[in-house]
């Protein structure tokens, strides 16, 4: 297996924003900055790679009756410690996230990946794939995010491009979330074909 | 008298102003999924709203009860979803013995209900509100009976939508995204009225 | 099948317990932190002696703030009103005779780009300066209701929300005060119950 192809695949082929769709409600509820939209992409980067370590690590102790709910143990707990570590060390990161960092346990990307790749595979072949699949979030997230924030605000990263006041604050709003999503991945559905 | 009027103010902002998909993001997944037909949509909504008030009831006698006894609140997360994971089972179990008529109509989407990030959310959502167990209910039943409305409008306007051409990039979620987009523009025409209700009810 | 179960949960929950224990005391730190940079920035003052919090109402609470030499700088008020998306939440220092000192917000879920302006609009030399003002003498609504403060643009119902905090701040804790004599004798009090900020260096002005 080559790892190198396992992360492009995260990034390119298997992009969880623009081509699986999953993880749907962070990737709208976080981008109202570029800046917002990648701290969510990292922390489920962070842990994601985690997660398909252990879970591959484990996979053949844990009896298929149990599969689930030994999943969803072992990643409540990374997030949780992930929240603390949060809450202590970058309290601003947890004031502009808040809900979501907790709703990481939900997110259809850790469980599926830990269902389709780190339950077949060996640790280190999961640690690449937490990496592209993680990087290919992040990656989604922070287009998204420049997107709505050039638009709606003139700002990429809190750095000014253009007047505030030619901004349409729309797309900061929930309405451009859903707008702003829709195109892309209509761009990226263009650029597929060609 | 007060107190029901805030119970009031609370049902109405959750299902019209902070509507929990349009205007919170929760629970997009199956607003996305299974929104292509008006019954199976109101039928995911009833189902989310039944497993919401529930796992509430149930999550915030856990927090008062348990977690803040014993000051183990860093384990809210693990224990919050794990009981919504084992209700979603139970209700599941429960309504396939006893009522078979309403599993028949419900059945399909109880599993899907467990990873729902709008259970979890309300759950945390009435813990840090610091609401008392009736408020939460309420919330709860509100923030159900939003999604069930989110899911049903959405729904009637992608039955439409199917009988219309799309530009080929757009075919299917980017049309979809595009139109839910619009009804978060019309559900913004609600915000403000928490606070207009508020000095109405002289609160 | 139980056993792997209960033992996966059993070293989450040691290890999840590990790292609270570790991050636990730094929360706490941070928020009392924040906390007194807070009360430091609103009272315009670089050392100050805070006093324990007395809780006015369920919106309301405050802190009587001295400096290092006891002598009274005024009060840090915190106090809460619905805004446009949810809860607003302020913290407002005043002086001896409740001028406004400085503000701050501690809690927003007002609209990006529009209301959540409100952190910097009325601050001192801003559009909506508030600073120096005194909400018992002055008319301190919006413009819109006749009054002398300048809305943020497109956010009127913020402003209400934001100005009004800060009026119930004052009606609650400051005019209920006796403004010159009381407030001394209640900050050489709290010099004793010093809650966080523990070295004082007396302090040099209050820039108003």
């Amino acid at each position: 297996m080559n790892y190198f192809k396992i992360i492009i695949n995260g990034i390119v082929k298997e992009n969880p924003t623009f081509v699986l769709l999953l993880g749907m409600c962070p990737t709208l509820g976080t981008t109202s900055s570029a800046l917002n939209g990648m701290m969510m992409g990292l922390a489920t980067m962070c842990v994601l790679i985690v997660s398909n370590f252990l879970i591959s690590l484990v996979k053949k102790l844990v009896p298929d009756m149990v599969r689930i709910p030994s999943y969803i143990v072992i990643i409540a707990s990374l997030v949780t410690m992930l929240q603390l570590c949060i809450k202590a060390y970058a309290p601003e990161i947890d004031k502009s996230l808040g809900l979501f960092i907790p709703l990481i346990v939900v997110n259809c990307i850790i469980l599926g990946r830990a269902e389709s790749f780190a339950a077949k595979n060996n640790p280190l072949a999961s640690i690449f794939d937490g990496i592209g699949i993680g990087l290919g979030f992040t990656c989604g997230l922070t287009i998204l995010g420049s997107v709505r924030e050039i638009l709606g605000t003139g700002c990429i990263f809190g750095q000014t491009i253009y007047s505030e006041n030619y901004g349409m604050l729309l797309f900061v709003l929930a309405p451009g979330a859903f707008l702003a999503l829709g195109y892309l991945i209509a761009i990226f559905n263009k650029l597929k074909k060609a | 008298m007060d107190y029901v009027l805030n119970l009031i103010l609370i049902i109405i902002t959750a299902i019209f102003v902070n509507n929990v998909v349009l205007a919170q993001f929760l629970g997009i997944c199956p607003f996305l999924g299974v929104s292509k037909k008006v019954d199976t949509a109101s039928g995911m909504g009833m189902a989310v709203t039944a497993v919401l008030l529930v796992a509430t009831i149930v999550t915030f006698c856990i927090q008062k009860y348990v977690l803040d006894v014993f000051h183990l609140e860093y384990l809210q997360t693990i224990a919050f979803i794990l009981v919504i994971a084992a209700l979603v089972q139970m209700i599941e179990i429960f309504l396939k013995k006893t009522m078979p008529a309403l599993y028949q109509a419900l059945g399909v989407f109880l599993p899907l209900i467990t990873t729902n990030c709008c259970i979890l959310g309300v759950a945390i959502l009435v813990i840090q509100k610091e609401y008392d167990l009736l408020e939460g209910v309420i919330y709860a039943v509100g923030t159900g009976l939003g999604f069930l409305l989110a899911m049903v409008l959405f729904a009637g306007l992608r039955e439409q939508l199917a009988l219309s051409r799309v530009p080929k990039a757009f075919e299917g979620t980017p049309i979809a995204l595009v139109t839910a987009s619009l009804l978060a523009m019309a559900f913004m025409g609600f915000s403000g009225v928490d606070g207009g209700l508020k000095a109405v009810f002289g609160l | 099948m139980l056993l792997v179960l209960t033992a996966i949960a059993v070293i989450s929950g040691g290890a999840l317990a590990m790292v609270n224990s570790v991050t636990e005391p730094q929360i706490e730190k941070i928020n009392a932190e924040n906390l007194a940079a807070g009360i430091k920035s609103v009272m315009g003052c670089a050392e100050v002696v805070v006093s324990q919090p007395n809780t006015v109402n369920k919106n309301i609470s405050y802190y009587t703030v001295s400096d290092a030499s006891g002598k009274s700088l005024g009060w840090a008020v915190q106090s809460s009103e619905n805004g446009f998306g949810g809860e607003l939440q302020v913290l407002v220092g005043f002086d001896g005779d409740g001028n406004i000192l400085g503000y701050t917000i501690l809690k927003t879920a007002e609209t990006p780009g529009l209301g959540a302006k409100a952190d910097t609009w009325f601050q001192k030399g801003a559009k909506g300066d508030i600073i120096g003002m005194n909400p018992g003498t002055s008319n301190f609504t919006v413009s819109k209701d006749g009054g002398d403060v300048d809305a943020i643009t497109a956010s009127t119902i913020t402003s209400r929300a934001f100005l009004l905090s800060i009026k119930n701040a004052f009606d609650e804790v400051v005019s209920k005060q006796d403004a010159s004599s009381g407030a001394s004798t209640q900050a050489k009090k709290s010099v004793a119950a010093d809650s966080c900020c523990g070295d004082t260096i007396a302090c040099d002005s209050i820039n108003e």
